[in-house]
C-alpha cells in the first residue's frame, strides 16, 4: 500500500518521537524475558520435529513429552535436546520417542547422554526439513493467493457455531457474497487451555474450538470453493491464550492466510500472565512471519471496556508498540494489521468526524501496514435496525480511510453469533458502500484546524505523552497501573505463570534458530 | 377513529386491527417457486393469513432468505398480562441512598461475576463499576453498596467462596453467552453450590443477562433475573428493598418503640 498525503497535518517529529519510545518500550520487554521459555513454546519446537496425536486419555503427544521433561526439571535445557538426544540414543523419530514417553516405557531424562554438537545439528536437520516442506506449501499458497485473492479493503467475516461443519456452511455464504477472509471465532474460554484439542469438533460454546483438524476441514471447503469460482478466499484463526505459539504452528500446518495475535489481549481480558505470553507472542509471531501469515493485533477491543473517545490515546500508543514487537519478530509491514475500531456511543455529537479523525490517523502512521478496522459491537443492543445503519457509517469511514481488512459488520450484533443471513446482509451493505462511494478518500481534505484535524492531532499528543510514561516506566508496570483498558494485571500473578521455565547453560531452540538464520527477528 | 380493543390486541401495520406482521428466516432449500411456496405454507401455519414472499434471495446452494408479510389472526389480551414486579417503582440513586440509609444502615456486600467460561463481562461490569452504563453509576459509586466485582471465567466455586469470606448479603451473577443453554446449567450449578453451603436463606442471589428473564431466575432458584434495559438503579432498588424486607422479618418490631 503506498504511503498517502497527509490529510491532518501531523508532527512529523512527534511521529518520530512516538516510533522511538516504541522501539525503547520493545527493547525492555525483550530484555526482561530473556532468558527464558514455556511450556508452550516447548511444545511448539515438538510439534514442529513432527509430534502429534493424543493418548488414551485424550492429552496430546506434545504436552505428554514436555511435562514429561518438565517433571525431571530438564526443561531448561529445552526438549529438544532431550528429543534429540533419545532420537541418537534409540534410532527412533520423535512421534515414536513421544509414544514411547506417553506409554511409559521410556524416561527422556535417563538416557545415556550423547555429545552436544551432535545433537544440535541431528534435530536442526530434522527441523529444518519439516519447516521446508511446510513453507514450500505456504509458498504455493502465496501464489494462489497473490493471484486469485481480493483486493484491500479485504471484507473479514467471522463464523462460529461450535461446529466445524457447520462453520464450512456458513464460511461458503461468506465466499459466495464476496467475503475475502473468513475467521472461525474459538469455543469461549478455550484460551485458557494449556493445550491444543485434537481432533473434529461439533460442540462449543460462543465459537468453535480450534484444533489442527478444524483447521484443515475449514481450509479444505473454502480451497474447494475456491477451486470451483477462481476466486481465493482467506482463513483466519486465533493465536492467542496460553498456546498462542502452537496455534501459529498448526496454523502454518493447515495453511492459514492469517492469525489474529495478540498477548496484551490475554493479560487485560482473560487474566494471563504477562511475562508469560509476551515470551509466547514474541515465538509465536516469528511463525506467523516465517510462514508469511497477516497477524491482526487487539487495539479494538481496550474500546470494549474503556470508552471510545478517551482511550483513543491507548489505542494509538498500542498500535506503535505492537507494529515494533512484530518488527523486531521479523514480519513485514505488510503482514502487520494493527487493530482499530469503530466504536464511540452512536449518540455522540459529531461521532463520525471522531471516528473519521481516528480511522485517518491509524492509517497515517502506519501507511504500509494494513490495519484491521472492526465494527461497532460494544453499544449495539438488539436494535437491529440503529446497528445496521452504524455499519454503513462505519463501511463509509473504511473505504474513505482504505483500511486494508475490515471485519463487516452484522445488524444481530449483541443478539447471537450471527445467524447464515446476518452475514450476507452485513456484506451486501459492505459492497454497496465500498462501490458507492468508492474514491471518496482521494475526493477529501479536511478543514485545516477543524475538527478533524484537531481530534487527531490531540490523539497523537496524548498518544506520545502515554508512549513517553510507558517508556519511563516499562510496558509490564504500564499494564499493571490499568494503562490499557482500564484492566489492571500484576507481573507476578495470572494465568500461565508456573509455565516459565528459565533456560539453562546449552538450551536450544532449533525452530527460533532456524527462524532467525533466515533472517527472522 | 375506532378505539383500541385491549383485550384482542392485534399487531398493527398501518392501521387498527390489520395485524400486520414482518418476519425474515431462511429455509434450507434452493431457490425458487418451490422455495416461496414453502415459505408461504410456513407462514400460513404459523398462522398468518394472505402471507405474501415480498423478498427472496439465494445465501448458497441449498440455502435461501425470505422476507415474508402476513396478516396476523390471533389476538392477545393486554388486560390480562401478569406483569412482572420487577417493572414497577425504580427509585433514583437519591433515594436508594436515602432508603438504605434508613431502612439498612450499613454498606450492603455485594459480590458479583460472570460466572463459568463465559469472557463477557460487560453486564456485570456495567452494574457494578463505577462507569456504569450510558451515565448510570454502578453500585460502586453508591455509598450504600460495598461491591466486588470478580470479572469474568470466574468459576462459581470461587465466586461462592469469596462471597462466604466477605459475608455477602447479595451474590450477583451474568451470563452472556447461551448458545445451547450453557448459562441455565451454569446457573443451577451456582444455586446447588449455595445451597450445598448453607448460604442460600442469607444472601440474595440475583443474576442477568440478554437471556435471563426474571421467570427463569427464580425458576432456577434465584430470588430475580435482570434482562436486556436494566440499568444499575433497578438492580440497586431490588436489593435495598430485599434486604430491608429481610431484615425486618429476622428482626420483628421492637416492643416500645
Amino acid at each position: 500500500m503506498q504511503p498517502m498525503d497527509s490529510k491532518l497535518a501531523l508532527d512529523v517529529g512527534l511521529v518520530e518521537s512516538c516510533r522511538q519510545a516504541a522501539a525503547q518500550i520493545a527493547d525492555r520487554i525483550a530484555a526482561e524475558t530473556a532468558g527464558r521459555t514455556t511450556v508452550s513454546v516447548e511444545r511448539t519446537v515438538a510439534r514442529f520435529l513432527g509430534v502429534d496425536g493424543i493418548n488414551e486419555l485424550d492429552v496430546p503427544l506434545p504436552n505428554v513429552l514436555v511435562d514429561h521433561v518438565h517433571d525431571r526439571d530438564g526443561l531448561g535445557r529445552g526438549v529438544a535436546h532431550w528429543l534429540g538426544n533419545a532420537m541418537l540414543q534409540s534410532g527412533r523419530c520423535p512421534q515414536e520417542i513421544a509414544e514411547a514417553v506417553s506409554a511409559g516405557e521410556l524416561d527422556l531424562c535417563d538416557l545415556p547422554q550423547a555429545d552436544a554438537g551432535e545433537i544440535r545439528e541431528l534435530v536442526a536437520r530434522e527441523c529444518e526439513l519439516r519447516m521446508g516442506e511446510v513453507s514450500r506449501r505456504m509458498d504455493d499458497r502465496r501464489a494462489l493467493r497473490e493471484r486469485l485473492g481480493g483486493t484491500p479493503p479485504l471484507r473479514y467475516m467471522l463464523s462460529g457455531t461450535g461446529n466445524v461443519y457447520e462453520d464450512v456452511v456458513h464460511s461458503i455464504a461468506v465466499a459466495e457474497t464476496g467475503g475475502d477472509v473468513v475467521s472461525v471465532t474459538r469455543s469461549t474460554a478455550q484460551s485458557l487451555l494449556e493445550y491444543v484439542p485434537y481432533g473434529p469438533t461439533t460442540e462449543g460454546y460462543g465459537g468453535t474450538f480450534a484444533t489442527q483438524e478444524n483447521f484443515r476441514i475449514m481450509r479444505e471447503g473454502l480451497d474447494e470453493w475456491c477451486e470451483r469460482n477462481r476466486r481465493y478466499v482467506r482463513l483466519s484463526s486465533f493465536c492467542s491464550g496460553l498456546c498462542m505459539s502452537e496455534f501459529a504452528t498448526i496454523g502454518a500446518m493447515e495453511g492459514l492466510d492469517n492469525m489474529v495475535n495478540d498477548a496484551l489481549y490475554g493479560i487485560l481480558y482473560r487474566d494471563i500472565n504477562m511475562g508469560r505470553t509476551l515470551i509466547d507472542q514474541r515465538v509465536s509471531r516469528m511463525i506467523n512471519g516465517y510462514f508469511g501469515i497477516v497477524i491482526n493485533t487487539g487495539e479494538d477491543n481496550y474500546l470494549r471496556t474503556a470508552d471510545a473517545v478517551k482511550a483513543a490515546p491507548s489505542v494509538t500508543a498500542s498500535q506503535f508498540i505492537n507494529h515494533r514487537l512484530a518488527l523486531d519478530c521479523g514480519m513485514g509491514e505488510e503482514q502487520i494489521a494493527l487493530g482499530d475500531a469503530f466504536e464511540i456511543d452512536p449518540p455522540t455529537t459529531n461521532g463520525l468526524l471522531y471516528e473519521w479523525a481516528q480511522a485517518q490517523l491509524t492509517r497515517e502512521l502506519f501507511p504500509n501496514c494494513p490495519v484491521k478496522y472492526m465494527p461497532p459491537t460494544r453499544h449495539m443492543d438488539g436494535n437491529l435496525y440503529r446497528t445496521h445503519a452504524c455499519d454503513t457509517l462505519f463501511n463509509l469511514i473504511t473505504i474513505a480511510t482504505g483500511q486494508g481488512i475490515q471485519t463487516a459488520g452484522v445488524p444481530t450484533e449483541g443478539v447471537h453469533t450471527p445467524h447464515l443471513y446476518d452475514r450476507v446482509v452485513g456484506l451486501e451493505c459492505v459492497d454497496y458502500v465500498f462501490n458507492y462511494a468508492r474514491d471518496i478518500g482521494d475526493e477529501i481534505q479536511f478543514r485545516p484546524g477543524g475538527i478533524i484535524q484537531t481530534r487527531a492531532r490531540e490523539v497523537l499528543r496524548q498518544a506520545h505523552e502515554l508512549l513517553e510514561r510507558i517508556a519511563d516506566v516499562g510496558m509490564f508496570r504500564a499494564i499493571e497501573d490499568g494503562t490499557f483498558g482500564d484492566v489492571r494485571r500484576r507481573i507476578d500473578e495470572g494465568r500461565g505463570m508456573d509455565g516459565i521455565v528459565a533456560t539453562e547453560e546449552g538450551y536450544f531452540n532449533p525452530t527460533v534458530e532456524l527462524m532467525q538464520g533466515a533472517g527472522v527477528a | 377513529m375506532p378505539e383500541v380493543d385491549l383485550r384482542r390486541v392485534k399487531p398493527y401495520g398501518d392501521h387498527l386491527q390489520d395485524g400486520l406482521i414482518q418476519l425474515s428466516f431462511t429455509l434450507p432449500v434452493p431457490e425458487g417457486q418451490g422455495a416461496r411456496k414453502t415459505a408461504l405454507e410456513l407462514a400460513s401455519k404459523l398462522g398468518l393469513d394472505r402471507p405474501e414472499v415480498v423478498h427472496d434471495q439465494r445465501l448458497l446452494d441449498g440455502y435461501t432468505h425470505f422476507i415474508v408479510y402476513g396478516h396476523c389472526c390471533s389476538t392477545a389480551d393486554y388486560t390480562a398480562q401478569q406483569v412482572d414486579e420487577l417493572d414497577l417503582g425504580y427509585m433514583s440513586e437519591d433515594e436508594i441512598e436515602a432508603y438504605a440509609e434508613e431502612h439498612i444502615g450499613r454498606p450492603i456486600v455485594v459480590v458479583g461475576a460472570c460466572t463459568g467460561s463465559d469472557t463477557h463481562s460487560v453486564g456485570i461490569d456495567a452494574m457494578l463499576d463505577l462507569k456504569g452504563f450510558q451515565g448510570n453509576r454502578g453500585l460502586e459509586g453508591y455509598r450504600a453498596f460495598d461491591a466486588h466485582n470478580l470479572g469474568s471465567q470466574v468459576p462459581n466455586t470461587t465466586l461462592v467462596a469469596r462471597a462466604i469470606e466477605l459475608d455477602a448479603d447479595a451474590i450477583l451473577v451474568s451470563q452472556t453467552v447461551t448458545q445451547q443453554d450453557l448459562h441455565i446449567r451454569n446457573l443451577t450449578e451456582l444455586v446447588e453450590i449455595v445451597e450445598a453451603e448453607g448460604r442460600r436463606r442469607r444472601t440474595i442471589l440475583a443474576c442477568g443477562g440478554s437471556r435471563v428473564s426474571n421467570e427463569l431466575a427464580k425458576e432456577l432458584g434465584f430470588d430475580a433475573g435482570f434482562s436486556r434495559g436494566t440499568y444499575p438503579h433497578h438492580l440497586a432498588t431490588f436489593l435495598v428493598r430485599e434486604l430491608a424486607a429481610r431484615m425486618e422479618r429476622a428482626a420483628p418490631v421492637r416492643s416500645g418503640v
